[in-house]
């Protein structure tokens, strides 16, 4: 079944053309990756899927529903999480500080709740303290809870960044280069989690990497972008053999 | 010698039984002294000493409580100066109540805001234009001034209109960020008192740069609050219930919110955080404390005009939020605390003891070098020293320490058996 649907998207910048009449459908429950040259107009694309910029023409669905024109926190109502490229994470605050933000939608508590200190609010509160303290568990960042995000190496502020968007409980989770900086170990541990995630978290993953490594063992699905249009589209056997690919891209390396 | 030293003073027997002879020699002295500034300033800072101890956090509330509603008020009635110190300590509390507002808006959700003190004029401009008979010059009905009872309800009253004011004047400023946000806020907050300064034309709502004289006293069961030590118990009544929201506000889903977009907007955005709405809620609330003090701030003087909220006031409230912490809550009550004091007390004292001394004739001082009129520099060389020394402020902001035994407890089946229903408890609470 079909969980996202794009069809047709372009988005200007004036007279630049960032992406040009993509059209892409992501599976449920499958691995799906976007790779491309750099400014091959990856990280738009994904932008525009969250909202943070809206397409200039052509339509976003997400369950058949349609995202165009809503804000990016809307977007994240929908079912939609994201990763940064350039980590964001809040940090100045804890560890499972970040994580709770990330549940920030599904905390029903309001202001009389929280002045008085109801017993829904406090009941709420402790569930899910306890629920973004398994997910640290998961990603074994539960011996750092109350470290400052800061703080963190870079391999696990880029796994708390996960942590934090699986914690908005997402049907689409979109990882923006999860493996950007990492070293060859951190990169392992990160394909198994992310193989694991997709079914025990019960969520889509769409994902753009530049590590042809983990691209080809984790993703079913590969969509590749250069110069904002999409060059073509299969399973990671047809992509590794498409000849444009190849010249636009993946260079003699990946022929062997 | 230091590490002994350190065993010694972290006994919590020795600990106790040192703090209460200090109380007890600072009440003491100040009861049977004439005006002793020093024995009430040593007797306040009892309470920061209170803060540091090794104690339960209940025990510290309750100490601190009976410190501030009897032992202080008791210990300031000795000699002749007790007004005069509960009118500081009422002083000290208000602006620690406002601090305690802004450091929402600045220290949590990071807006910089330098007009503050036009939520404080909204409250108490509410009150007073109800509370003398301003008000039958633009109302078609009801009789005015209005009794001193309408006091507590205009404490309501005040603090929902410097909201509303907060959020008719956040909804234009919030397009522009930083340095921006602090220029617009600058003018909005001239703005909101300039409308005060000439509200008297064409029709007389606010008495222009005139002010408003003698309101109505406040009056409870037949009594009518007029003076200081009166106002003193209402003020820290007020304050509690601001340190108490405060408190709660961030440690909740609103505090983590704020503080998610002082950190990161855009990540802030993606976690489902609606950026308008959170930053407006940061200002209404924000205000509406400050707002509320306004009301018992003109109560308190019978008479208010313009001059009392101009750009220094708001930098003042600034300087005490930077000078105690961005986002520390003990901080900010500690800076405001510090600056109200330095203000009023120790300034003032100050210059009355150069004065004499130069009446005297042992020294002469000119007059624009008095003290008292040294406060811009004071508070400028002050900045400068935190800026360089200590740029997060007296006590810093630490986040809330979780712990993992809690975390632990009656934790469902292990993480395999995560099925989709298992993983959403805080779903089911809700149903």
């Amino acid at each position: 079944m079909t969980i996202l649907e794009v069809t047709n998207i372009t988005k200007q910048f004036g007279g630049l053309t960032a992406n040009k009449d993509i059209t892409m459908n992501v599976e449920e429950g499958k691995i799906t990756a976007v790779i491309g040259p750099n400014g091959a107009g990856k990280t738009t694309f994904f932008n525009m899927i969250t909202g943070v910029y809206q397409p200039t023409s052509g339509d976003i669905k997400l369950d058949g529903k349609s995202l165009v024109g809503l804000r990016p926190d809307e977007v994240a109502k929908k079912g939609i999480s994201r990763t940064f490229q350039n980590i964001r994470l809040f940090g100045e605050m804890s560890v499972i500080e970040n994580v709770l933000v990330g549940m920030h939608t599904h905390l029903k508590t309001n202001l009389i709740g929280i002045l008085l200190n109801l017993p829904f609010t406090k009941k709420e509160e402790a569930s899910a303290e306890k629920e973004a303290y398994r997910l640290l568990e998961y990603f074994e960042l539960d011996h750092l809870l109350n470290e400052k995000a800061n703080n963190l190496s870079y391999g696990a502020q880029r796994k708390l960044e996960i942590a934090r968007a699986l914690a908005t409980k997402p049907k689409l989770i979109l990882l923006d280069e999860p493996a950007a900086g990492m070293n060859p170990k951190e990169t392992k541990e990160l394909t198994e989690v992310i193989k694991r995630m997709g079914q025990e978290f019960n969520v889509t993953v769409l994902l753009i990497e530049h590590d042809m490594k983990l691209v080809m063992e984790i993703s079913e699905h590969i969509v590749v972008l250069d110069h904002g249009e999409k060059i073509a589209e299969g399973n990671p056997e047809q992509i590794r053999t498409n000849p444009k690919v190849i010249e636009a891209y993946l260079g003699s390396a990946a022929v062997h | 010698m230091k590490g002994k030293l350190a065993t010694f003073f972290s006994n919590k027997q020795l600990q106790v039984i040192l703090y209460s002879l200090f109380i007890i020699v600072t009440s003491a002295a100040l009861y049977f002294s004439q005006k002793s500034v020093v024995s009430f300033l040593l007797l306040l800072s009892s309470l920061l000493i209170l803060h540091f101890m090794n104690l339960k956090n209940v025990t510290k509330w309750i100490v601190a409580l009976g410190l501030l509603f009897i032992l202080i008020p008791f210990a300031s009635s000795g000699g002749p100066a007790f007004q005069s110190y509960m009118e500081v300590a009422t002083m000290v509390g208000i602006y620690i109540s406002m601090a305690l507002g802004l450091n929402i808006v600045v220290g949590m959700a990071g807006l910089l805001d330098l007009g503050f003190v036009a939520f404080f004029a909204v409250g108490a401009y509410s009150y007073s234009i109800f509370a003398t008979s301003q008000a039958s010059n633009f109302m078609p009905f009801g009789n005015f001034p209005l009794g001193g009872e309408s006091f507590w309800g205009f404490l309501i009253v005040g603090g929902i209109m410097a909201a509303i004011a907060g959020v008719l004047i956040g909804v234009p400023v919030l397009r522009v960020k930083g340095d921006y946000l602090a220029i617009v806020t600058l003018g909005f907050g001239e703005i909101i008192r300039i409308i005060f300064n000439n509200g008297d034309r064409p029709i007389n709502i606010t008495n222009g740069a005139m002010g408003i004289a003698s309101v109505t006293p406040p009056e409870i069961f037949g009594m009518t609050l007029s003076f200081p030590n009166q106002f003193y118990f209402v003020t820290l009544l007020i304050l509690m219930f601001t340190i108490f929201a405060v408190l709660r506000m961030e440690h909740s889903k609103l505090g983590r919110s704020w503080k998610a977009v002082r950190e990161n907007e855009i990540a802030a955005q993606a976690m489902g955080i609606p950026l308008v709405k959170t930053k407006l809620l940061a200002f209404a609330l924000g205000a509406s404390f400050s707002g509320i003090m306004g009301v018992v701030f003109a109560a308190k003087q019978a008479f208010i005009d313009p001059t009392s909220f101009t750009l220094m006031e708001s930098f003042t409230i600034l300087v005490m939020v930077v000078l105690g912490g961005m986002g520390s809550v003990p901080g900010v009550i500690l800076g405001a605390a510090v600056v109200t004091i330095l203000n009023l007390q120790v300034l003032t004292e100050l210059t009355n003891w150069l004065n004499q001394l130069s009446l005297s004739g042992v020294l002469t001082i000119p007059d624009a070098l008095s003290p008292a009129k040294m406060q811009k520099f004071i508070f400028g060389a002050l900045l400068v020293a935190f800026a360089l020394y200590r740029p997060k402020g007296l006590i810093p902001a630490k986040n809330k320490i979780f712990d993992v035994k809690k975390l632990k407890d009656h934790r469902p089946d292990h993480l395999n058996n995560d099925t989709k229903e298992n993983s959403i408890p805080i779903d089911k609470v809700q149903v």
